[in-house]
């Protein structure tokens, strides 16, 4: 199927892309990738009178190494960061979820700004965003905003970014040193998405007592969330089976869960809880 | 109304000049302004791959990419892959292995295979079987296609030539 009509525009600064945006008054729409926009337009679920493309956009490409993270441009494409030694090394579990997105055609094309952006409530991204305490950084009409995953991801579809701005690019931290990640997922047979997606990253001290724990959850709320409940769990406890048979009871209590037509209320419950612990099991195993 | 637009791709091997709506699918750029129709259209929702076409080298559903955004870009189609006096490995695959049926989902499943191997010249079978998640076949069950891709990797490392095709672009670098 094909779109309705709108106008094209390919951009190459950032400024150039929020000035359209604030011309076009609300009509216009940044194109990245286009993995989340297109399709919808095709299904003329989304009518944008303007595209605006801002994948020429040099500042918004590539992965640079800071002291306390990776900063990765937005337009870093699935298949780069999946593929990315520092990601690798560094953010073990974001490289994962990377290469669990889709399928290979579209981690060439779709990008983490837009995955985020996108915030649909299915993607693999915000999980491991909020497990390395992600900070957003976004250019405005008025300057530079800095947002915290926790505060991005408002609802579905929803996120904190304010009006005619442009995601430059996320940090995320590297964990304390002796950390361990991994992102779990439960893909939809069908679409792919995550029925449920877990991001775990845990660090514990020379006596195996837990120091550090974030859980970022997705798929299974109307938004991903923290699994407060289970970090206050481990923490301060030995990292065992039985810690983590405990603390995996809480993983769905710090999110709206809401069952739909792929799977029950209760289901997803259980499926946040049995992979809340094979996610922990999986690091305990490292 | 959107105004046409330029664009400029070098579509296996050679540069064309298009006059196209904004919202035009670079898959209809290639089947009904170039006449290659080797590029099928088998869904509305870019879940089947039987549009997947080569974008300076990486393997991309041409019906989830507007033609202008591939403007300057360089594309390669099915057609560019071989003909029948001088298969490219994986179509020799695809022949040697019994890789098809219908042969409908045939063109992407090799442009995802070109595309997988690429980055993978040697994949496990596992790999295999994830790299072609973004195809769907109906007919083949996947068993064939999966020697077929086997045999393209088999065959290439023992000419020790790279599966690339001509207008293959750089990777990605950090
Ligand atoms: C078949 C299929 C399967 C998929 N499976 C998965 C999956 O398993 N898991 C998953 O997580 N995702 C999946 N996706 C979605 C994919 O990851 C998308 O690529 C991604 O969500 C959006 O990135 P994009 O670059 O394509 O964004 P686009 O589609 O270009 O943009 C998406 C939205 O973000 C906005 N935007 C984009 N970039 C910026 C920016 N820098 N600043 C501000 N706003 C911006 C756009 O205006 C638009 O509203 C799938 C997509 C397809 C087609
Ligand atoms: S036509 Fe089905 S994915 Fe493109
Ligand atoms: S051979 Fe018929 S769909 Fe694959």
């Amino acid at each position: 199927m094909i779109s309705s009509t709108f106008e094209y525009e390919r951009v190459s600064t950032v400024a150039e892309a929020i000035e359209r945006l604030q011309a076009a008054g609300g009509e216009a729409k940044l194109l990245a990738g286009g993995h989340s926009l297109l399709p919808m337009m095709k299904l003329r679920l989304a009518s944008p009178g303007k595209l605006i493309d801002i994948s020429a956009v040099q500042e918004l490409h590539g992965i640079v190494r800071e002291p306390d993270g990776l900063v990765v441009g937005a337009l870093t494409t699935h298949a780069h960061v999946a593929s990315s030694p520092m990601v690798r090394e560094y953010l073990p579990a974001l490289a994962q979820a990377a290469s669990k997105v889709g399928d290979l055609q579209v981690r060439n094309r779709g990008t983490l700004g837009g995955n985020l952006s996108h915030a649909d409530m299915a993607s693999d991204l915000p999980a491991v965003a909020l497990a390395y305490e992600a900070e957003v950084y976004v250019v405005t009409m008025d300057g530079e905003e800095t947002l915290q995953a926790e505060e991005f991801f408002l609802g579905p579809l929803l996120t904190a970014m304010p009006e005619n701005s442009v995601m430059r690019s996320v940090k995320f931290r590297t964990p304390p040193s002796g950390s361990k990640s991994v992102y779990e997922k439960v893909p939809h047979p069908a679409s792919g998405y995550a029925v449920v997606g877990i991001a775990a990253v845990v660090a514990v001290n020379e006596d195996n007592v837990v120091t550090h724990a974030r859980i970022g959850i997705t798929g299974a709320a109307d938004v991903a969330y923290r699994a407060r409940g289970v970090e206050d769990a481990l923490i301060g406890k030995a990292f065992t089976e039985e810690a983590i048979q405990s603390a995996a009871v809480y993983a769905s209590d710090d999110g709206m869960i809401a069952g739909d037509l792929y799977a029950s209320e209760a289901y997803r419950r259980q499926l946040c809880k049995v992979h809340t612990a094979r996610a922990l099991r999986k690091l305990l195993a490292q | 109304m959107s105004q046409k637009q330029h664009v400029t791709l070098t579509v296996n091997g050679v540069k064309r000049s298009l006059e196209v709506e904004p919202r035009q699918l670079l898959v209809h750029a290639l089947r009904d302004d170039l006449g290659l129709t080797g590029t099928h259209v088998g869904c509305d929702t870019s879940q089947c791959g039987a549009c997947t076409v080569l974008l300076n080298g990486e393997a991309v559903k041409s019906c989830t990419t507007l033609t202008v955004q591939a403007d300057g870009a360089e594309v390669t189609t099915v057609e560019g892959l071989g003909d029948m006096n001088d298969l490219h490995p994986v179509q020799e695959g695809f022949w040697e292995k019994h890789g098809l049926q219908c042969g409908f989902c045939t063109p992407g499943v090799m442009m995802t295979a070109v595309g997988l191997l690429k980055h993978n010249p040697n994949p496990t079978e596992e790999e295999i079987r994830e790299g072609l998640e973004g195809v769907i076949c109906r007919c083949t069950g996947y068993q064939n296609i999966v020697r077929a891709v086997q045999y393209a990797a088999q065959k290439t490392s023992q000419q020790g030539t790279a599966v690339e095709v001509a207008a293959a672009g750089s990777g990605s670098e950090e």
